[in-house]
């Protein structure tokens, strides 16, 4: 059995299917029975989709431009 | 397998050099936004490095499917170069202190929107592409690279460690360690930016 401490600094380990089989354990259990870190894990979910939503951005244009300009030019 | 040597798949003989360019056209959005948040405003110059060391090595390159994580290990050490030298130790920074931090926590305890029922979402919300890219940049170099590559672009741990040439145990601690500070500079940056007062209004 774990405590809050060694569940949250194994909640994103544990979301990104890193940790070991027993460790995955403890924190699923511990999970179980504890409403702060299971909120926790829900925010750690919500965050790592938002760092995956804002990876797309707009490039500037002029500088797309010349590298494109660059590959045409590679080998010609 | 190569591009031009891959008949038994059905694709169009090309020669090397069209290969390099039809990899590269498809690629170089991707590329440009790795380096812009690996290396902020010089990300041209060192997408334009990388496209020629790449252009050099294009016969190393083994399985066409391989190709994006190629350059984009390229395009890694191209940045890598260029920051070490202004790169902030990361042995200055208080892991100690940072262990504990739970910007879950802090949100809860800082009540930021005091009419919101959807706190936590509310301040996640604030943060735009512009903002992300932002954080980002606060980071060291170190962290900022695992983060941006697994978080934002899809990577697979393992596949960062043989991009970057170090163990698996090694990205892992590193991720875990710029998530915390990422988090931290969350707070921080929203703070800095104004991000917590918009939604302080009934």
């Amino acid at each position: 059995m774990i405590g809050c401490t060694e569940a949250f600094n194994r909640l994103w380990e544990y979301l990104d299917g890193t940790v070991e089989a027993d460790d995955r354990a403890l924190v699923e259990e511990h999970l179980a029975r504890c409403r702060t870190c299971c909120g926790e894990l829900e925010f750690a979910k919500e965050l790592r989709g938002m760092l995956a939503r804002r990876s797309s951005e707009d490039l500037p244009a002029d500088v797309v431009r010349r590298l494109n300009q660059t590959i045409e030019e590679l080998g010609r | 397998m190569h591009v031009a040597d891959d008949e038994s798949a059905g694709a169009v003989r090309l020669d090397p050099d069209e290969a390099f360019r039809v990899l590269a056209r498809g690629q170089l959005p991707r590329l440009l936004s790795v380096a812009r948040r690996i290396v902020g405003d010089d990300a041209e110059d060192m997408v334009q490095e990388c496209l020629m060391k790449a252009f050099q090595h294009f016969d190393q390159l083994r399985d066409v499917a391989a190709g994006p994580g190629w350059l984009t290990s390229i395009l890694v050490n191209c940045c890598r170069d260029l920051v070490r030298a202004n790169a902030r130790h990361p042995d200055e920074l208080d892991f100690d202190d940072l262990e504990q931090f739970s910007l879950f926590r802090h949100i809860a305890y800082e009540d930021p929107y005091p009419y919101s029922d959807s706190l936590h979402l509310d301040f996640l919300e604030e943060f735009g592409a512009e903002d992300v890219r932002a954080v980002v940049m606060r980071l060291p170099l170190t962290y900022r690279v695992p983060l941006v590559l697994v978080y934002m672009e899809g990577f697979l741990a393992k596949e960062v460690a043989e991009m970057l040439g170090v163990p698996l145990g090694t990205v892992l601690s590193r991720l875990h360690r710029g998530r915390k500070l990422f988090e931290k500079q969350m707070w921080e940056y929203a703070e800095q930016s104004n991000l917590l007062l918009r939604k302080d209004a009934p």
